[in-house]
């Protein structure tokens, strides 16, 4: 609507056309269009001896396509689907995936190549002109279309009678809550499920690598194991949803360089236990550099100190890994002192 | 009665075959009426308009390889111990899409095969999209009457990224299930309904036991139906409109210069149909893409470095990467900024995509049908603005990979990210200041060799010793197709007074629009072509170079 208000001059000036002089140069407008250039042939409109080779160049692209589809047919019967071979520069790799791609792709790829070598070298090249006509129709047809919506929208009386109009628009407007309902039980409500994880006082922390508990003496300064909480089996039902929070990070650092307070507190001897999961959006961090204690997460290059309550010092994590409590129990074992105090992974509205 | 009155080559016997079937059609389906229009259809002729080509050819073959891999693939994420034919897998505890990826890569023949040219084939979909629709966009072909069909294919682009994303994600390997994490808590990260929308999507907590089977459905059914009706709908508002022209010799708005339909188009377009698919089949059975087998089933505690998304999502990746990573906690509520900025940016930037055209058009108030296209450098705001929207998503690809380039040419990983973050905003600034300074320089080149001629390359020594080159003029043909583009002049705001002393007054969008297209069209923005009476004096009298 805003166009209204455009005077024309903005325009840019239609352009100087010299319609229909083919070829013809105009003295006085040296930049008119001079129409179509003449068709100029190729060497297959005049030697019939070119022509045949181009018809025995595509004859023979569609013999060598059916060639590799006999290939194909072929290499899928007589090669095991496990036969490895060597191919320089490609390295080890499965012979049939090899023979079957290299015959599919040729197979296909010649018709291809015929088909247009055939469009190009034989079919006419002469080129024809089609009149355009404007996509807008013209203003009787646009005054009949109106008049006939009219004519219609007056006959429903949807104007006129009005409680008809303004329920049905009330129909159609509740009845897609229907399907916005159903929409429920795709799953349940957040509460505070993200709030929790598996682990709670008592808890002894799993080497996941030897699937046994541990004791302080098991973790030796400056490594990084992965634990889990105990009674956690890769087996059990919900396995992953529990994994995917209660996750742990377990480094021994030497008391005097733990900078954090809390963190030492939270501590046993110099072990600290952190979550794995990143703060950013959840990846498992697992790149760990023991001189520095930086932790990183491999997804985004987040990176904490873990010397330092596990604080962001790189990246695009939000805030610091949380860190569990945990002690040792009666026979010696690590043992968690609680849940994490704060929920694990990334960040979301309701976290506070 | 019109059987009887038939020719002579008819009432000798009868059509052959081929004419008996067409005429059943014809008075069922009124097939005759439509190949009248459209059998000898021109197509105008460029190497550019065979891009979307490219994109409807792959959208076809991944159908096709797609729904032979449903006959394979269990959308289930159950818990199965492997026992395939795969050594180093056996014995493990995995989900059944994981088990039955296995089993279509190494116990079906040929099933590797298709998995490869599926996942080609929709690699080279998306990167031919965006090429199409760098093409569309800076020759213009985005303007009037095709404005809609822009968006069709804009919306095809974005809804392809997401098919992408949903089918890679359906293998489960450690790779996907990874990307997969990260889309759950980047839609947590959304105010007030991130937890609810997590919730809903997964079917409780991540990962759940529900999202394969549901990116299924939406990776199968619900987008690629979707994409179906926009490509169908695209090609008819392509035939519609019939195709834009690049100017020249007898080529105008009101014309279309070109090869018909039967046959050269037919034996090109769908020889390239043949190309692109055997292409496809080729790297597939040269190159391997995504080798799951490599990366082991998804655990949420487990990853591997140097985690990529297909390339079609890096950018949203290196938006993701790059932004620092802000949170604000107020009211015992948590804004998690570092994550959600970057969501939101992925979707404005696509959409200033989406809306350019009619940006454009509110701009210039052209409301005149464009089937001519420009070349970009006749229209360098425009280069420019696309040159800077690539840089942005270029630099942003470069931080999706940060880890990647950092490894690979030994850099700093903050320094790469660093990088990226000023690059953001400076990348783009830059390319469209050079863009725009090299369109008007090829301007002025057009310029020159309408007015002066072509550079011939021949040194001429005169009789009184001075050397010259000698400079070939154009034909009138070169002079046309170099002279045919419009130019538009900045749009004015006009007396703030009228003829009565009455004061108006002037909108601040009026205002807007009037600065904007002093900056598209204004004297800093493109060189005036030659004029004739320009190119008169100089060939009429003395200007012999």
């Amino acid at each position: 609507m805003s166009s209204q208000d455009i005077p024309e001059e903005n325009l840019p000036a239609a352009q100087d056309t010299a319609h229909g002089a083919l070829g013809v140069a105009d003295e006085k407008n040296p930049f008119a269009d001079p129409g179509l250039p003449p068709h100029e042939h190729r060497v297959q409109d005049i030697d019939e001896r070119a022509a045949k080779r181009s018809e025995r160049t595509v004859a023979l692209l569609f013999t060598v396509s059916m060639l590799a589809t006999i290939g194909f047919i072929a290499s899928f019967v007589a090669i095991p689907i496990d036969k490895v071979v060597y191919v320089f520069p490609l390295g080890h790799i499965g012979a049939l995936n090899l023979a079957l791609g290299v015959t599919l792709g040729i197979a296909l790829f010649t018709i291809g190549a015929g088909a247009v070598h055939w469009g190009r070298t034989l079919m006419s090249d002469e080129e024809l002109t089609d009149e355009r006509h404007p996509i807008e129709a013209s203003p009787e047809v646009r005054t009949k279309v109106m008049d006939d919506f009219r004519q219609g929208a007056k006959e429903s009386a949807i104007g006129r009678r009005k409680l008809i109009r303004n329920t049905m628009f009330g129909a159609l407007t509740l009845v897609p809550l229907s399907g916005v309902v159903l929409l429920r039980d795709l799953g349940p409500l957040p509460e505070d499920k993200l709030r929790h994880t598996a682990w709670s006082r008592g808890k002894l922390l799993i080497n996941q690598n030897t699937n046994e508990p541990m004791r302080p003496s098991d973790i030796i300064t400056g490594s990084l194991t992965f634990a889990q909480p105990e009674g956690l089996d890769p087996h059990d039902h919900g396995f992953n949803n529990e994994i995917a929070k209660a996750a742990l990070m377990i480094v021994r650092i030497q008391p005097d360089e733990i900078k954090d307070k809390r963190a030492l507190e939270w501590s046993h001897e110099g072990i600290l236990a952190y979550s794995k999961i990143c703060t950013h959006v959840g990846c498992p961090i697992s790149l760990y550099e023991q001189q520095t204690h930086h932790a990183l997460c491999p997804c985004h290059q987040s990176t904490f100190d873990l010397s330092d309550g596990a604080k962001v010092i790189f990246g695009p994590a939000g805030h610091a890994l949380p860190q569990l409590r945990i002690g040792v129990n009666d026979e010696g074992y690590l043992e968690a002192l609680g849940d994490f105090d704060e929920p694990v992974g990334p960040a979301f509205w309701e976290r506070g | 009665m019109s059987t009887n009155t038939s020719t002579d080559s008819r009432s000798r016997g009868k059509a052959p075959a081929g004419e008996r079937v067409a005429d059943w059609a014809d008075g069922r389906l009124g097939i005759y009426s439509l190949a009248k229009a459209n059998m000898r259809k021109i197509f105008p002729d460029h190497w550019s308009f065979m891009l979307g080509e490219i994109c409807l050819y792959s959208f076809i073959i991944i159908i096709l390889t797609g729904v032979y891999l449903t006959l394979f693939f269990h959308p289930s994420m159950n818990e199965v111990v492997y026992h395939g034919s795969y050594v180093p897998m056996q014995g493990q505890l995995m989900s059944e899409a994981y088990a039955s990826t296995l089993d279509i890569s190494f116990d079906v023949r040929g099933g590797l095969l298709i998995r490869q040219i599926h996942h080609w084939a929709a690699v080279i979909f998306l990167a031919g999209m965006f090429v199409h629709m760098m093409r569309v966009f800076f020759t213009g072909a985005f303007r009037k009457p095709r404005e809609i069909n822009w968006l069709f294919g804009f919306l095809l682009f974005v809804l392809g990224m997401f098919t992408g994303f949903t089918g890679y994600s359906l293998p489960d390997d450690l790779l996907s299930g990874t990307g997969v994490r990260f889309t759950q808590g980047a839609i947590l990260s959304v105010p007030i309904v991130g937890t609810y929308i997590s919730m809903f999507l997964f079917g409780g907590e991540f990962p759940g036991t529900d999202f394969v089977a549901r990116f299924y459905s939406i990776h199968i059914l619900l987008l690629p139906g979707i994409m179906l009706g926009l490509v169908v709908a695209h090609l008819i508002l392509v035939f519609y409109h019939k195709h834009t022209q690049f100017a020249g010799a007898g080529r105008t708005n009101k014309n279309v210069v070109g090869m018909p339909l039967l046959p050269v188009y037919m034996a090109k377009a769908g020889g390239f149909f043949f190309l692109v698919f055997g292409f496809t089949a080729l790297i597939s059975g040269l190159v391997t893409i995504n080798p799951i087998w490599n990366l082991g089933p998804y655990r949420p505690d487990w990853v591997s470095t140097g985690a990529q998304p297909d390339w079609y999502m890096g950018f949203a990746e290196g938006l993701v990467r790059a932004m620092p990573g802000w949170e604000i906690n107020f009211w015992g509520h948590t804004l998690v900024l570092g994550v959600f900025i970057p969501l939101v940016l992925f979707g404005l930037f696509l959409a200033f995509i989406a809306l350019y055209p009619f940006i454009e058009s509110w701009i210039t108030g052209d409301k005149r049908e464009h089937h001519i296209l420009d070349r970009p450098r006749n229209a360098p705001t425009r280069t420019g603005i696309g040159v800077a929207w690539v840089t942005a998503y270029l630099i942003m690809l470069i931080g999706g990979g940060n880890d990647i380039v950092a490894t690979h040419f030994d850099l700093s990983i903050n320094a790469v990210t660093w990088f990226v973050r000023i690059g953001f905003f400076v990348g783009p600034v830059v390319a469209f200041i050079i863009t725009k300074r090299i369109c008007l320089g090829l301007q002025r080149r057009d310029k020159e060799k309408v007015l002066h001629g072509r550079e011939s390359g021949i040194i001429k020594r005169l009789p009184h010793g001075e050397f010259i080159e000698v400079h070939e003029p154009l034909s009138q043909e070169q002079m046309y197709t170099l002279t045919a583009h419009e130019q538009y002049k900045p749009v004015e705001i006009g007396p703030e007074v009228d003829e009565n002393g009455v004061e108006r007054k002037v909108k601040g969008s009026e205002k807007l629009r009037a600065k904007l297209s002093e900056a598209y069209y204004g004297e800093e923005s493109q060189i005036p072509k030659p004029t004739v009476e320009e190119y008169k004096e100089i060939t009429s009298g003395h200007g012999h170079h």
